[in-house]
């Protein structure tokens, strides 16, 4: 894939804006919802900052800011009454139990 | 792990589809937005407009979001928008010790080391130390100003022009400006 020019990701000091495509999805994700007005950018920001002041107060493991994005998603989408954790779950235990080689999304 | 991460994502987002919530490409319309559309290049732009125009730059820091407007960026969030000067006397740096609060539409999404404790927190307490380890050296009659970005106010620093640029058009201009000028953790 060409990835100079006009279309090329900001990369600016030799930086992509996505470490892994999964960071950008869950990224992607919680604009898109505020956006179509389920919650308000507030409500995730609120969910972020208290996940990422839980992990200043006692860090468990290195600091890895989309992993704090995804369990601030996840916490606001039960506390909507979106998606339920029981619900989350089992889907994640579906996807993780494809066979090898086809852990990617169905086409 | 990232591949438990990368199942979470993906089971999220099956489900959302599914409920209908979700249209089936509104995260690669958003991440299609983030990559080609939002970034520093932006924020150079209205840099290199307000080097160059005198009332622009009067606007820009009177009323940032009405500003870069003009130029046609905005309307990603409803933050207001405040751009802070460098000048001699004064050096301005952004951070949101919080989380990772930042200027989208003229800066795109922040670099990792912004959404780090250890800038978020040092910044704050001791910003001419960092600002010399990220290799902005000032002068002891230079104030540094720390200004921390909200859910409501979001900032971006006007760095200096460089000398020996008088004679570069706009888009040379902003060819000079980089992000981390525009965060104020370099100078140009």
């Amino acid at each position: 894939m060409e990835l100079s020019g006009e279309l090329a990701p900001p990369m600016a000091n030799g930086e992509a804006v996505f470490e892994a495509p999964w960071q950008g999805r869950v990224f992607g994700m919680a604009r898109a919802l505020a956006e179509a007005g389920l919650y308000s950018w507030v409500d995730f920001r609120r969910c972020l900052m208290a996940e990422i002041a839980r992990w200043d107060r006692d860090p468990q493991g290195p600091y890895a800011y989309y992993d704090h994005f995804l369990n601030a998603l996840e916490r606001l989408l039960a506390e909507q009454g979106l998606i339920a954790p029981g619900e989350l779950r089992s889907r994640v235990e579906a996807l993780a139990a494809r066979p090898h080689g086809h852990d990617h999304p169905p086409a | 792990m990232s591949r438990d991460q990368a199942i979470r994502a993906e089971a999220l987002e099956s489900l959302l589809i599914e409920r209908g919530w979700l249209a089936a490409d509104a995260v690669d319309e958003v991440i299609a937005t983030f990559n080609e559309r939002l970034g520093p290049m932006n924020g150079a732009r209205v840099v290199a407009r307000a080097w160059l125009d005198p009332a622009f730059k009067q606007r820009l820091l009177a009323d940032g979001t009405a500003a870069i407007a003009e130029l046609g960026f905005g309307g990603e969030q409803t933050e207001k928008l405040v751009v802070v000067e460098n000048t001699e006397q004064v050096h301005n740096v952004v951070v949101c010790t919080l989380c990772s609060c930042y200027p989208w539409a003229v800066l795109g999404l922040p670099p990792r080391w912004y959404k780090d404790p250890a800038y978020r927190s040092r910044v704050v307490r001791e910003p001419r130390r960092v600002l010399g380890e990220m290799g902005v050296e000032l002068g002891p009659a230079t104030r540094v100003r720390v200004w921390d970005s909200s859910a409501e106010v979001r900032y971006m620093v006007l760095p200096r022009r460089p000398a020996g640029t008088e004679d570069l058009d706009e888009s040379e201009l902003a060819a000079r400006v980089t992000r981390d000028a525009m965060i104020g953790v370099e100078v140009l």
